[in-house]
């Protein structure tokens, strides 16, 4: 567990390095549901190749460090539905806000901005009750 | 050089995803699963985040522009709406529903199996109807 932790904060800093690198090289907010959603609704269509190029890397970056892991591994519910009704709900629900973990967690909160911080409060708010219906109550996930 | 600069973020924010454990959705889960077996290590990496951010943010006050000439995002000083509330809460159920938020979606892509990929393309489709979505809600918006 205490492994998990310093693991947990080491990857926290590179993660805060990048929102650092995207802040001060290109004067933009790491914020992941922006980028993809500006491309998938077309109001980011004019630095398409930048938000290209960030979620490639994004994306790559796993497989470069893989080799040196054993046992990586996801525990994904295998119920389709629920993972379905996951995604059009993160899809959504991050649009709507304007932001999700990285633009309003990380990049907001650093700030003080207040609506960074009141999303952030909603959403783990709303996710541990999901938890406690979906997993106690109706253990589905 | 702005192709650069998001081609080093987005590898930074992939691996530190990846290296902090925030692309098992267990890990997330369990963070959200405070009557279960909580996990505390999204704590340390949001923690960890932040450090570099918040030293992101205080550069910005001493440069007058990003190193690629844009001028930095300003803070968005209006205060918690019922679009940033209702956005949050559905992003969070879906986030603790599937364990997965934008970024980590992406960076466990390569290895995550169908489930992942099938989460991720409900996420597009979400994001691609949230605008039309959020307008419905909110007419005065």
């Amino acid at each position: 567990m205490e492994q998990d932790w310093i693991m947990g904060l080491l990857g926290g800093l590179i993660i805060g390095l990048a929102g650092a690198v995207y802040l001060l090289g290109n004067g933009r907010i790491m914020g992941a549901s922006g980028i993809i959603g500006g491309l998938v609704d077309g109001s980011g269509r004019n630095s398409w190749l930048e938000r290209v190029v960030f979620i490639a890397a994004v994306f790559a970056a796993p497989i470069v460090l893989m080799p040196l892991y054993t046992g990586v591994d996801t525990h994904i519910t295998q119920n389709i539905w629920v993972v379905v009704i996951a995604g059009l709900l993160v899809g959504v629900g991050t649009r709507m806000a304007n932001g999700c973990t990285s633009g309003h967690g990380v990049c907001g909160m650093s700030r003080l901005s207040f609506r960074g911080i009141m999303s952030t409060v909603f959403y783990i708010l709303a996710g541990g009750i999901t938890m406690v219906f979906f997993r106690h109550i109706l253990e589905v996930i | 050089m702005y192709l650069l600069t998001a081609l080093i973020s987005g590898a930074l924010f992939g691996a530190g995803l990846f290296i902090s454990g925030m692309t098992d959705t267990s890990k997330v889960q369990g963070w959200l699963d405070v009557f279960g077996a909580w996990d505390p290590t999204l704590a340390f990496v949001m923690g960890g985040a932040m450090i570099p951010m918040i030293i992101a943010w205080i550069i910005t006050g001493r440069m007058t522009s990003a190193l690629n000439g844009a001028q930095f995002p300003p803070k968005n000083t209006s205060r918690a709406d019922p679009k940033l509330i209702t956005g949050s809460v559905l992003f969070g159920a879906g986030w603790a529903l599937a364990g997965l938020c934008p970024g980590p979606s992406i960076a466990s892509l390569s290895y995550g199996g169908p489930m992942h990929w099938t989460f991720v393309a409900a996420m597009l489709v979400g994001m691609l109807f949230a605008p039309m979505v959020t307008s419905r809600l909110f007419k005065n918006a």
